[in-house]
């Protein structure tokens, strides 16, 4: 379970830095500062999978970064079972599985070593990330290249090894940042097989995508961020039934361009 | 923090680039060179002195037992030319026709009733770091200089004692106060410096660019942040790998150094290295290791702070080439000829290690001003990673 409400971040503009004409014309910027995400509120509960759309630039990826407590927002909370990540970052860490399809390993550290290091950082007791690593090799099938260098494995090899390493803590929510951008259809499908099974397990998964058939085989939920704005947050049903046409991409576009009879609905 | 530090050091030991520069480098590298290098000087000073030299000597008649000597030493060779005036002279030797000229004035007579003076003059060319026909040539005619003056004392009366009484009334014996290891330590002691500090720098560059740019470039460090582990304990993990390699590589640089030395010397009977290491202490050692430490802290953490702000391992590269290069700068300061270990010198950050050092060679060392400048960096280094601390806090580092 986790909720979030009214999050806002804002970068401040260096004095030297010359704003382009586009940049000039998007609302969130001032003359002092950049104001990515301005107001973001959703929630997921257990069990479900919430897909975050928004064109480029919109604010998602600082949004996930901030619930990753990699980044500390300006006002808003984040509550994920009740802890509020911004109150006790490290505490709300050991909670949160996180991946991007830019997340690297360690290439000179073999697959084993990689998820390993991150479990004891996580504080895992060597026994009990043995365990949890076999367990992990078993359900992804990496047995076969456990000891192998990352430097020297395919990109589906790595990107096994970057999910099992997001988990290896048993997280109680999983974020994941454009996890298929950038990967071949046997690596798509394995992170979409994991997406499944986290599913299955009841853990809330949420994640950022711009591909509307990931969104429609597999999220409860839709969020679409538009200029650091959530401006849809609710269940897919009511996302698919915006234009009554039932296609996703115009739905997509209907919250985007509020034309006609189709309206905010945060 | 101490898992940070491991698993860094177990990459970077995997990694060949950081053991080519803190292993292979000095152990093969360096040695290999530096014998290159003094080959080629041996060599280019025995050429100089096997060189032989073209003369041209004017009114020779008038000093013929010098022209005899010149005749028949081996590194002077006669050339025979019509010119007589010195600006001929001058060009002809700028054209290479021969190298050397010498006038006998036209007024010198060898006989011992002349007491007058004589102005002669020698042309040639006086650029050469090795002026070995300044040191022929001077030779040959001090040794002439010698003759016409025993003569011609002799001629005045002045025979046996008197001449030495005459000639030189004061003789002087120098007793030297400085131990046999501050002169030695006065000639190496700031070599010995001018190799170690950089060393430490070359050794923390490396991999300072590696475990700082290399994870944003690798994009680790996005899950690096969000392990439920402070950021301080991250940095510090880092710096301690830097800080480790950084002295790694002195250390073992110089005792490869010491190993190389001692085979080289041993095989070919030369004991300076023997003489060294006997003058030099365990204590002093220690010592040297305990200022190498603060100033690798003090280099770790600039180091770091350079790559943690870089995007890419080709960014971090090009901030570090100007820190180089204002590290040297007190380095080169600290090594010219008389500047000395004095209390203002002792507040300049680098100089006052590479001077601690020489003067822990020289056996000299004022322990107050060791523990001042040993203080001084200290606190430098607690300052710089106290700012790389915050600065590894910071969201616009972190994510440019």
């Amino acid at each position: 379970m986790i909720k979030i409400e009214a999050l806002a971040k804002s970068f401040a503009i260096s004095r030297g830095q010359k704003l382009s004409d586009s940049e000039k014309q998007d609302v969130r910027y001032s003359k002092k500062a950049f104001h990515s995400v301005r107001n973001v509120s959703f929630d997921c509960g257990s069990g479900e999978v919430l897909g975050l759309l928004g064109p480029n630039g919109a604010g998602k990826t600082t949004t996930l970064r901030i619930l990753s407590t990699a980044l500390q927002p300006d006002s808003g909370s984040v509550l994920i079972e009740g802890v509020d990540v911004l109150k006790q970052p490290v505490l709300a860490r050991k909670k949160i599985g996180f991946l991007s399809s830019s997340t690297g390993l360690y290439g000179r550290l073999t697959a084993y070593e990689n998820i390993a290091y991150f479990a004891r950082l996580h504080g895992m007791s060597e026994t009990a990330l043995k365990q949890r690593i076999e367990e992990l090799f078993t359900l992804l099938n990496m047995h076969d290249f456990a000891n192998r260098k990352a430097d020297a494995m395919s990109s589906g090899m790595k990107q096994k090894t970057a999910i099992a390493r997001a988990v290896v803590h048993s997280p109680k929510v999983v974020i994941l940042d454009e996890p298929t951008t950038g990967l071949d259809i046997m690596t798509t499908q394995t992170v979409l097989d994991f997406i499944r099974s986290l599913k299955q397990q009841g853990t809330p998964v949420i994640f950022s995508t711009h591909h509307l058939d990931e969104v429609a085989s597999l999220c409860d939920r839709v969020v679409v961020i538009d200029k650091g704005i959530s401006a849809f947050s609710d269940s897919f049903e009511v996302f698919k039934a915006l234009t009554t046409e039932g296609d996703l991409r115009q739905s997509f576009m209907a919250v985007i361009n509020p034309t006609g009879n189709s309206k905010e609905h945060n | 923090m101490w898992q940070v530090y491991f698993k860094e050091l177990t990459e970077l030991v995997r990694d060949k680039k950081t053991m080519f520069f803190v292993i292979l480098l000095p152990i093969l590298v360096f040695p290999v060179l530096f014998g290159i290098m003094g080959l080629v000087v041996a060599n280019v000073a025995k050429n100089a002195e096997a060189e032989e030299h073209r003369y041209v000597i004017i009114n020779a008649d008038k000093a013929p037992e010098l022209t005899e000597a010149l005749f028949y030493h081996k590194n002077f060779k006669k050339v025979e030319s019509d010119l007589t005036e010195p600006d001929a002279l001058k060009q002809a030797i700028r054209d290479n026709k021969f190298d050397l000229a010498i006038i006998i004035a036209d007024d010198f007579t060898a006989d011992v009733s002349n007491l007058t003076q004589s102005k002669w003059t020698v042309i040639y060319n006086m650029s050469s770091q090795l002026d070995m026909i300044d040191k022929y040539f001077n030779d040959l005619l001090s040794d002439y200089s010698k003759k016409l003056q025993l003569a011609k004392l002799d001629s005045l009366g002045v025979g046996g004692d008197k001449v030495e009484a005459l000639l030189k009334p004061v003789t002087l014996e120098k007793v030297n106060t400085a131990e046999s290891r501050e002169n030695l330590g006065e000639k190496i002691g700031g070599f010995v410096a001018y190799i170690l500090i950089p060393l430490c720098l070359i050794g923390c560059s490396y991999p300072a660019v590696d475990i700082g740019a290399g994870e944003k470039e690798r994009g680790t460090l996005e899950t690096l942040l969000i392990c439920p582990i402070s950021r301080t304990s991250i940095v510090l993990g880092k710096f301690f790998t830097v800080l480790t390699t950084g002295l790694a590589t002195a250390l073992i640089t110089v005792s490869s150094f010491g190993g190389w030395g001692y085979v080289i010397g041993s095989l070919m009977g030369v004991d300076i290295v023997a003489k060294t290491m006997s003058t030099l202490g365990v204590t002093d050692l220690l010592l040297i290791l305990m200022m190498l430490i603060p100033l690798s802290a003090i280099f770790a953490s600039l180091l770091l702070s350079l790559s943690i702000y870089a995007r890419s391992f080709k960014e971090a590269q090009n901030y570090i080439g100007p820190l180089t290069m204002v590290v040297f700068m007190p380095l080169i300061v600290a090594l010219m000829p008389g500047v000395e270990l004095t209390w203002s010198m002792a507040m300049v950050p680098v100089a006052n290690v590479a001077l601690a050092i020489k003067e822990l060679i020289k056996g000299t060392m004022d322990l107050g001003m060791l523990l001042a400048i040993f203080a001084s960096t200290v606190v430098i280094a607690a300052a710089l990673l106290a700012f790389c601390v915050s600065w590894f806090q910071k969201e616009k580092v972190l994510f440019r």
